[in-house]
């Protein structure tokens, strides 16, 4: 874990950086645009799309075959831009495979060790059966859960969670009797899409080195949010997507302690990830080729490293230590506000610049109509989390979320929006007839 | 706020707040339950049928969901008592029809009573499954009333 001791970005920096994000710079609805979205995905710097177009006009070709100049070059453009990455992450280059965003990543290692599971000669660690357990918590993305229901369904292992408590933090003392002996996964956030609170992946990582069971980090939220050391944190697979870190749709990647992705049969087969191939049998390349089937996503590769030399010149502490005092403000101008009821921890928790809330009265969708005529974009629903909401009597919540281009004016044209929606739409005062 | 007071016309808000036919779940010929799947909306319509058999005296519904989803329902309640299914069937096509106009097509109070109201939220694309949840669910409970009775 890094302890920040780094200043936060000064709003009179921000206000410079955000010059290199066009799509900022519009009206939505006659306003300035307050894109408060950016869990969702975020928007992109100049930079990450010269960097693609810069590709597709000079080097276009496909990789790691063919011994053309442009060939070369790409496949070159392509290896840096993994070892660019996975630097970026704390892992070595042969230890980050490529996938289309963090759900892939996710599936990637589930279907990897269903495909284990049916092969009696595969490394035992990856395979399961009945009598296993995986272990996730309430809290987790469909991304991080429907995957591993699935795992279980096919291979007779159990699922079990890690519940929440009231105020949204991970009941700690829940999960030491619920991962044990049995259990062979334990899949979990780093940071919530919906909570915003940073999870003590270090207590979790202790439990499941205890009983021998494999970490799987959905770190989707925090790699654009907050410095993230891979080794450092000590899982052994962790998933995140770079369209959520300033880079393009399309591509995200898996970390892979090395000696787990080697024990690893592949998930998608075909073209590039073969050594030998007969009309009988194939053999397989070693990680990270073997998870990379097919023609690879070159141009958004080097648009993703793009965006990681991106946020490494702006400095990922500052940019850590600048989103917890926007999430500060967001959580203390919500509490403010009669009739907003914020889920998830208040009080001096670790957290990125995410708040999700409910309004008394009101549904999400409304508050979320009502900000976008003010020109605010915020995410309205369930927010692919359907049982953390379940857990709080709950079928939908607002999520303001922020990135490193997000200004303390935003923040306050959100909240002043958010003192007028009740009103608006009469909660404030009418008791609900039923 | 033009834009916004085109969607939420005052009646659509009234509805939203004093809901018809909104009641606990009760026994009922048929019933049926939607949901949003874009937002977890949840909304079950249940059909009282007259008598006769060949009328619906009301409808009842119960659910979770925002204010044109609500109101949405609401209004379909007051269209709903005395109809045969057939009318009905007929009714909910004009809605639909309307909700997918992007704002072209008007709506006869005659056929869609208050519902005409929602008009303004065609244009939004994306509230017009909020719109129709109410009237898909209870298009699918007279579907079973139809297949139960022939």
């Amino acid at each position: 874990m890094t302890t920040s001791v780094s200043a936060a970005l000064t709003e009179a920096e921000v206000d410079i950086l955000r010059r290199d994000f066009p799509a900022l710079q519009q009206e939505v609805n006659g306003h300035p645009l307050a894109y408060l979205d950016s869990s969702a995905t975020s928007q992109k710097p100049t930079a990450v799309l010269d960097a693609e177009r810069d590709f597709y006009e000079h080097a276009n070709a496909a990789v790691h075959r063919g011994a053309h100049t442009l060939a070369v070059t790409a496949t070159e453009l392509f290896e840096n831009a993994r070892a660019n990455v996975a630097a970026f992450v704390g892992a070595d280059a042969d230890e980050l495979v490529w996938t289309s965003n963090a759900t892939e990543a996710l599936n990637l290692v589930a279907y990897s060790m269903s495909n284990a599971s049916l092969d009696r000669a595969a490394d035992p660690r990856v395979r399961l059966g009945a009598g296993d357990e995986i272990v996730v918590t309430e809290m987790e993305h469909h991304a991080n859960l429907v995957p591993w229901q699935g795992l279980a369904a096919r291979t007779g292992a159990t699922l079990r969670y890690i519940p929440l408590a009231d105020d949204g933090s991970l009941r700690m003392d829940a999960a030491a009797a619920v991962v044990g002996r049995h259990t062979r996964i334990l899949a979990f956030s780093h940071v919530s899409n919906v909570l915003g609170a940073v999870t003590p992946v270090s207590d979790l990582v202790a439990l499941a080195r205890s009983v021998g069971a494999i970490t799987v980090l959905d770190a989707v939220q925090s790699v654009p949010h907050l410095p993230v050391d891979v080794k450092a944190l000590g899982v052994d697979f962790a998933a995140f997507s770079g369209h959520k870190m300033l880079g393009p749709l399309g591509i995200g990647a898996l970390y892979g302690r090395r000696e787990l992705l080697e024990a690893l049969p592949p998930f998608l087969t075909g073209g590039s990830m073969i050594t030998t191939v007969t009309m009988e049998t194939a053999g397989y390349l070693p990680p990270p080729q073997r998870f990379e089937a097919g023609t690879q996503r070159i141009a958004q590769v080097i648009g993703l490293s793009a965006a990681v030399d991106y946020l490494r010149a702006v400095g990922m502490e500052r940019v850590e230590a600048r989103e917890a005092e926007l999430g500060q403000a967001l959580v203390e101008g919500l509490a403010a506000i009669p009739g907003i009821r914020l889920i998830g921890p208040t009080a001096d928790a670790r957290r990125v610049g995410l708040a999700s809330f409910v309004v008394d009265g009101v549904h999400s969708h409304d508050v979320g109509q009502y900000l976008d005529e003010l020109g605010i974009a915020v995410r309205v629903g369930h927010h692919c989390a359907q049982p953390l909401h379940r857990r709080f009597g709950i079928a939908a919540t607002t999520r303001a979320s922020c990135a490193l281009y997000t200004t303390t004016e935003e923040i306050e044209r959100f909240l002043d929006g958010m003192r007028g929606v009740r009103a608006f739409f009469g909660a404030d005062r009418e008791v609900v007839s039923r | 706020m033009s834009g916004l007071g085109a969607l939420y016309q005052d009646l659509i808000l009234d509805h939203s707040r004093q809901r018809h036919g909104e009641s606990e779940p009760k026994s009922a010929d048929a019933s049926s339950h939607e949901i949003n799947t874009s937002c977890g909306d949840e909304l079950t319509v249940r059909v009282h049928l007259a008598a006769d058999g060949q009328t619906v005296e009301s409808i009842s519904w119960n659910g979770d969901g925002c204010a044109i989803s609500q109101a949405s329902v609401s209004m379909l309640h007051d269209l709903t008592p005395g109809l045969p299914p057939a009318e009905l069937f007929a009714r909910i096509d004009a809605f639909r029809e309307m909700m997918r106009s992007r704002g072209s097509v008007e709506g006869d109070p005659e056929v869609l009573g208050d519902a005409v109201a929602l008009a303004g939220a065609s244009k939004y694309v994306a509230r017009v499954k909020c719109a129709m949840l109410g009237w898909v669910a209870l298009e699918n409970a007279l579907k079973q009333l139809s297949t139960t009775s022939s």
